[in-house]
């Protein structure tokens, strides 16, 4: 309070208006310079992992940590890439069909949530967001027995320890914030629309596949490339449910990092490997990436 | 349309079919979100200590006595330290960056672009390089950034990072902060803008100045989005997981209760303490959740 008190002292109006005109340029400098300094921090990592990914195993030296490649060479890439490989097609088979089918169920329950509204849909809608919130270690452990249980039902591998179990998983902790994202976008869409192909007798489904599907296009992206991402990234899920024939990516660059014997080349373009499809979709499509990000913190 | 789906249609509610549309995913989450929950609960109040037992109630007991494990109380103390230099260094880099950037300011796009592209990858791929920058050896032996400090002549800045005893996990949540400020930016910003332009001139006809058009028009206005990234940052910081893993693996110096529960099941093999611990982070996740959920339903619904 003090200090408010102070500015307003000692800043009269007239005063204000002559440093707004006079100061605006500097204090636009000012802005820039600082905004390319924080540039500058944010890409510190990006040049570290560039830079050491192409250096030779002879410049792993301390003393040239900081330095360009003397001589570039995609050595570490390649051994980084044979031991990748296996894991990547792993999060390929996992995060391409989850996405997709998290979108289907986001946007069936948006439908209904927003515009084919039931008794209680409020508090159906409020439950299934604290789902969005919950942390996964409480639900690990039964998560667990229930995959194992499916295993033995089925005989086979697929729940605990394969991608479906893992996908599955995925799908269902998705319901959540993928049903949220098409909700608030279908809210928007004006109710009358609805009325008038109900007036035209269509019924639920048919409206939905004949006037909502038709106008769900940005919706669709930003879903899908949210869940791609989470899915793609995700650490937590994949180390309790999968095993070594399954393990996605993440899981794969942690072992190869984690090792001590592995040189910091090949964890380094081990790390970009791991990243590019994510990189690559937010490079080309990061307008519907923001709009999931701000799907989970701003409503209607 | 015929008679017959027509008559159908008639008798039908006309709610009905939406409510049969979302009920595999009502049943999904009732199932995977609160039944599991609440099995993972019986779990911890059981004394299943190990993974063939069928276990039988305890009560409270595994609650109350991982007060006396020294991991546990280290954890506990850990994740309090992250929390909060995570939280509040997200939140003030990510506010500072919006301020800077509000009024609009040459190639917005690509400072946007460029705060925010940490979020697309994993903490596991960031851990990566930040355990190199983070390396504790100093002098000589120095890498990542003490090995800066050295160039730059700031050897005084050289420190052990994520290995020091005390502010070991201040380091952890470096690479957090640099992860998640560009969202923050991204909240405050869409905040920043959602103030009438009418507002800010209005005060300033009346009189006011720069700093007291922000102080009293602007801040309010920020209150609901500062909350929303409160909410956002303080889950993700309670149950912290892949990144820890990353950076410096199973180590009992960087312990937190994410870490802990893991070990706990596919190490010691012990389910209920496991879900013992479980139970604690999702209490202290859901101890602020939750009213942020109701209070948010009851605002949208007097919209």
């Amino acid at each position: 309070m003090t200090v408010i008190a102070k500015v307003r002292g000692t800043t009269a109006p007239q005063h204000a208006k002559v440093v707004r005109r006079g100061g605006a340029p500097v204090w636009r400098a000012v802005r820039f310079a600082l905004l390319l300094a924080f540039v500058v921090l944010f890409l510190i990592p990006v040049y570290v992992l560039l830079v050491t990914s192409f250096k030779p195993l002879t410049e792993a030296d301390p003393s040239q940590a900081w330095n360009l490649p003397r001589t570039w060479t995609t050595e570490a890439w390649q051994v980084a890439w044979e031991r990748l490989a296996p894991g990547v097609w792993n999060s390929v088979m996992l995060a391409v069909p989850g996405s997709l089918i998290s979108a289907m169920l986001g946007s069936m329950n948006g439908y209904v949530l927003s515009k084919w509204r039931f008794a209680g849909a409020d508090v159906v809608f409020t439950l299934l967001l604290f789902g969005m919130f919950i942390p996964y270690q409480g639900v690990m452990i039964p998560l667990v027995q229930l995959l194992v249980g499916l295993n033995e039902i089925t005989g086979t591998q697929l729940f605990y320890g394969g991608i479906p179990g893992l996908t599955l998983a995925h799908i269902v902790y998705g319901i959540p914030i993928c049903t949220l994202i098409f909700r608030n976008y279908y809210v928007t869409i004006p109710d009358e629309l609805i009325e008038a192909a109900r007036v035209d007798g269509a019924g639920m489904l048919r409206t939905y596949w004949s006037v909502i599907i038709p106008v769900s296009g940005p919706a669709f992206a930003v879903t899908v490339i949210w869940q791609f991402t989470s899915l793609w990234n995700d650490f937590l899920f994949a180390v309790f449910l999968t095993g070594p024939q399954s393990w996605p990516a993440t899981v794969m660059l942690n072992n190869i990092a984690g090792a001590q014997t592995v040189p910091y080349s090949q964890q380094m373009a081990a790390a970009i490997l791991a990243s590019i499809p994510t990189v690559v979709i937010y490079i080309l499509l990061g307008r519907f990436f923001m709009r999931g990000l701000m799907a989970g913190a701003l409503k209607g | 349309m015929t008679a017959k789906t027509a008559s159908v249609r008639a008798r039908m509610p006309r709610w009905l079919p939406g409510l049969l549309l979302v009920s595999p995913s009502i049943v999904a989450i009732a199932v995977f979100v609160y039944g599991m929950l609440g099995w993972n609960f019986k779990v911890a109040l059981s004394d299943q200590h190990d993974e063939v037992s069928e276990g039988s109630f305890v009560g409270l007991e595994n609650f109350i006595n991982i007060w006396q494990e020294t991991r546990w109380i280290l954890s506990v103390q850990h994740a309090i330290v992250f929390t909060v230099v995570f939280v509040g260094g997200a939140l003030v880099l990510g506010w500072f960056l919006a301020f800077l950037m509000e009024k609009g300011i040459k190639g917005e796009g690509g400072f946007r672009a460029i705060y925010l592209f940490p979020m697309a990858i994993s903490f596991i791929a960031t851990g990566v390089v930040w355990r190199w920058l983070m390396n504790s050896a100093t002098g000589e032996r120095a890498v990542g950034l003490n090995a800066l400090f050295r160039f730059l002549g700031l050897d005084f800045l050289q420190w052990q990072w994520f290995r020091d005893p005390d502010w070991g996990m201040a380091a952890m949540a470096i690479p957090a902060i640099w992860q998640m400020s560009g969202y923050v930016m991204a909240l405050f910003l869409a905040g920043f803008r959602g103030v009438p332009e009418e507002l800010r001139e209005a005060a300033r006809v009346d009189g006011c100045n720069e700093w007291q058009v922000y102080r009293w028009v602007i801040l309010p206005h920020l209150r609901p989005v500062t909350l929303a990234a409160l909410i956002i940052l303080g889950h993700i910081s309670l149950k912290v997981f892949d990144l820890i893993v990353s950076v410096s693996g199973k180590q009992i110096i960087t312990d937190v209760p994410a870490i802990f529960m893991w070990t706990a099941v596919y190490d010691a093999h012990d389910p209920a303490k496991g879900a013992t611990i479980a139970g604690y982070i999702v209490l202290s996740v859901a101890i602020f959740v939750v009213p942020y959920l109701i209070w948010n339903a009851r605002r949208e619904k007097r919209k």
